[in-house]
């Protein structure tokens, strides 16, 4: 069992702070978390809503149905009211009157403004939820003072809320749960913890809609873990600038969004061809070009995959929730590092965005492999940066750290030494040693996550970030259905892992892709690769996330 | 120049060409300040004058058009023992990389900019770059260049840049002594480098220059950056050499504490225990 609360307003009407709030008491409660925010593209006005999904288990995504509404305007009860439940409420203030005995139009406006802040009117309708809810105020003023910089304004809304709570009486018994000590984080919070695990020193950006967030947590940081966040004067300039910084030896990152990205792709080649580590986070919106800024899609996988000219060796890892999100960050640290290549995040809005329950990260796990060969070089033994090697990978020194010896690396096909080159042999050598780094990371890719049991008629097939969605609908499928499903939930996803996709494939009757996006990117991916055909896909492409229930509706139909 | 630690391959370059003198007062600038070439970056973009790293026996680092300058920066702000050095092209510095030579100015990172300007694209075969002069004919402006040409210098100062000069390849003693300034300069220096390019500009000539050319003297006030708004201002029948700006100011790393103070950023030893402690953000 588990409840689905949306708090809804205009831009600036303070939705952010109140689900903040509303989160952090929840989750100090004991329980877990799934929210989602819907925002439009502009700084005040508008609609826009925050869904925060709470209960006893684990949640993996988020759900369209609501049972609770907070309603800071008219507009909150009209646009959702149909996807209450019957036995669901809207808590709203008392001008904002319908004729439906769900709605509890309360003084709300009124009780804020006798504590003198009519602005706090979001905080009594808490109290309002808290009190239906059956829960007291323990741990309220903890994430107050939290939550707010100003004492005053924090001990107003904790009045604010303490009104709210004689406004109604108890609806629901209270659920006695403890708090699990667990983080409650978005993707990009996730990627960037994971950067600053990995031991990164240079993040370089430019804002762009929905990347920015990792760069402004790195920025909150950055005193404190004495690291370097540029904000670049374009996304040439910020990819160009971490390509510079990891020459010099730091681990650097970027990262922003598909048309950012767009700008960045020569770049990605430069990494590419001089050989310097890389991590690049693209967190992807629907496009093309601008697109829906605010909301989200998964349209880049085939661009990010084949950008830049020329051939050259890269990685792709899909994100599929923060947890995820952090460990596969530190990882493509360590693989950019010991590839000597650009390794791509990457992510949506959706991750982004979205907050949930998670244990918190065991640093245990993370390991910081920079692969460098100062030490081999101190000596007479002469430095090639592009010396042939068996495996392609060649020595990599830090430039001023081993006296005598100089790196150079360069944009034009260059020979052992860096200098440039156009001798044919030449070429076809360094082109071979840059490609053979792929087959060694061949054999450590991930496969796939797969979800279901042995026996299973359908295969579903997603990546990144769909992983909750499918997840939870796998789960209702098979506990519901007589038809046996399963799901493989790709992370790695350039080059494709291909073993278990293989081995499930032949025993599956139909296979499925389930996509944020028109033309099944995945599907096609895998088809070029492997030439494993899907028979039927659901894709999504409206700037919505999709849900289990839309899922296991469309599966459970066409059945 | 003695040894010639900074010596390496043959250029590609064309005989006559103003690179070959600007290469070889940069080694003698480099040798005269005793550095050793590991200590030493080299930056270019792409362009004739981009090559620069390949002929120098440094840290090298060629990149892509217009996209010299991020990279030495960043380079510099990760290990700030490195001396920082680009040398680019009037295309890839003004033209392609004329968002990064603007804003790099408001960062103040201490590296060295030389720009090798010969007024005319040379890699791509003689095509109007953003300092050629209006009227110049070239096959892709067969009616003479319509546009005004930048003037990098009054640009440059306009934004508040520390170090403004002018050099020419001709002169090679002048060319060492100004980048000798230039390089121990604390914060970011321009040098703007006239250079004929001996194959693709028949306008800009040696001759051409060297007939205009003429150095500023111990009278001239570096520190008045009006005083150098308006010789940066004077092109044409006379144009000056010299530095026509000198002031220090606040550097990137200055205004950050942690950078200014203690070891390079790739000296660093990441603080796991600090890292663990931002979990208690989610909490």
């Amino acid at each position: 069992m588990d409840y689905n609360r949306l708090i809804g307003g205009a831009a600036g009407q303070g939705m952010d702070t109140l689900a903040a709030i509303l989160e952090r008491v929840l989750k100090r409660k004991g329980f877990e978390i799934f929210t989602i925010r819907d925002y439009m593209s502009r700084v005040r006005g508008g609609h826009n809503f925050i869904q925060v999904r709470f209960g006893q288990k684990a949640l993996n995504s988020h759900r369209d149905n609501l049972d609770g509404i907070i309603a800071l305007n008219e507009e909150t009860v009209r646009i959702h009211r149909e996807r209450l439940s019957e036995e669901g409420f809207v808590i709203c203030d008392k001008e904002i009157q319908f004729e439906d005995k769900r709605v509890l139009s309360l003084p709300l406006k009124e009780t804020a403004k006798s504590i003198g802040n009519v602005k706090a009117m979001g905080s009594t309708a808490l109290g309002v939820l808290f009190k239906l809810f059956g829960m007291d105020d323990s741990l309220v003023e903890d994430v107050l003072n939290l939550t707010f910089e100003r004492e005053d304004i924090a001990k107003q809304n904790f009045m604010a809320i303490t009104k709210g709570f004689e406004l109604v009486e108890s609806k629901y018994e209270s659920i006695p749960l403890k708090d699990q000590g667990k983080i409650l984080i978005n993707g990009n919070q996730a990627i960037a913890l994971g950067a600053l695990a990995a031991g990164c020193k240079f993040y370089s950006a430019y804002p762009m809609t929905p990347s920015t967030s990792i760069m402004n947590y790195l920025a909150t940081k950055m005193d404190e873990a004495e690291i370097v966040v540029e904000q670049a004067e374009d996304e040439i300039a910020a990819i160009n600038m971490a390509i510079g910084a990891s020459y010099a030896g730091v681990r650097a990152m970027t990262g922003t969004s598909g048309g950012g990205f767009a700008l960045k792709v020569e770049a990605v080649g430069l990494s590419g061809m001089q050989e310097i580590p890389l991590v690049i986070a693209e967190i992807q919106r629907p496009g093309p070009t601008t697109g829906l800024p605010t909301r989200t899609e998964q349209a880049d996988l085939r661009f990010v995959v084949s950008c830049a000219p020329g051939e050259f060796p890269k990685m792709v890892i899909a994100l599929r929730n923060p947890e995820d999100a952090f460990y596969q960050t530190v990882r493509a640290f360590n693989l950019a590092d010991k590839y000597q290549m650009p390794v791509i995040l990457l992510g949506d809005q959706y991750l982004a965005d979205y907050t949930t329950t998670t244990a918190p990260f065991d640093f245990g796990k993370v390991e910081i492999n920079r692969y460098l060969s100062n030490e081999a070089y101190t000596g007479d033994k002469e430095y090639r940066r592009y010396e042939i090697t068996e495996n392609g990978i060649s020595p990599r020194i830090i430039p001023g750290k081993v006296p005598g010896k100089v790196v150079l690396v360069d944009s034009d096909e260059h020979d052992e030494s860096g200098h440039i080159t156009e001798s044919a042999e030449v070429r076809v050598k360094m082109n071979d040693k840059r490609m053979r780094k792929l087959e060694q990371l061949k054999t450590e890719l991930l496969e796939p996550e797969f979800i279901g049991g042995e026996e299973f008629d359908t295969l579903l097939l997603a990546w990144g970030s769909l992983y909750g969605p499918v997840k939870e609908a796998v789960d209702q499928l098979n506990s519901s259905s007589t038809k046996r499903f399963a799901a493989l939930v790709f992370g790695d996803i350039w080059p494709l892992p291909q073993k278990l996709l293989t081995e499930k494939a032949k025993n599956a009757k139909k296979i499925i892709n389930i996509e944020q996006n028109a033309t099944g990117q995945l599907a096609a991916l895998i088809m070029e690769e492997t030439g494993i055909k899907c028979s039927r896909n659901i894709l999504k492409y409206d700037g919505r996330p999709i849900s289990a229930q839309e899922i296991y509706t469309k599966l459970k139909g066409g059945m | 120049m003695g040894e010639c630690k900074f010596c390496t391959s043959e250029t590609a370059w064309c005989p006559g060409c103003g690179d070959l003198n600007i290469l070889d007062a940069l080694k003698e600038a480099l040798n005269r300040l005793g550095r050793e070439p590991h200590e030493v970056l080299v930056v270019g973009g792409i362009g004739q004058a981009a090559k620069t790293p390949q002929y120098i026996n440094t840290n090298g680092f060629c990149g892509l058009h217009g996209r010299a300058v991020p990279p030495a920066i960043a380079a510099k702000i990760a290990n700030k023992d490195l001396t920082v050095i680009i040398d680019s092209g009037d295309g890839d510095t003004y033209g392609e990389g004329g968002n990064h030579f603007i804003h790099n100015i408001r960062r103040n990172v201490d590296i060295t900019h030389f720009v090798h300007d010969n007024q005319i694209y040379g890699l791509t075969k003689g095509q109007a770059s953003p300092t050629t002069d209006v009227g110049h004919v070239t096959e892709v402006q067969p009616d003479g260049s319509i546009n005004t040409p930048m003037n990098p210098l009054l640009l440059a100062l306009s934004l508040g840049a520390g170090f403004v000069a002018r050099a020419f390849s001709g002169d090679k003693e002048h060319l060492v002594s100004i980048m000798l300034e230039a390089i121990q300069f604390r914060g970011y220096a321009l040098v703007d480098i006239l250079q004929p390019c001996v194959s693709f500009n028949k306008v800009n000539t040696f001759q051409w220059y060297s007939k205009r050319v003429y150095k500023l003297d111990e009278s001239y006030p570096a520190s008045n950056r009006l005083a150098a708004m308006e010789k940066a201002m004077e092109w044409g029948e006379r144009i000056p050499l010299g530095i026509l700006y000198k002031e220090e100011k606040p550097t990137y790393h200055d205004r950050i504490p942690y950078l200014k103070e203690g070891p390079s950023l790739i000296d660093r030893e990441v603080d796991r225990k600090k890292i663990v402690g931002f979990m208690e953000d989610f909490k």
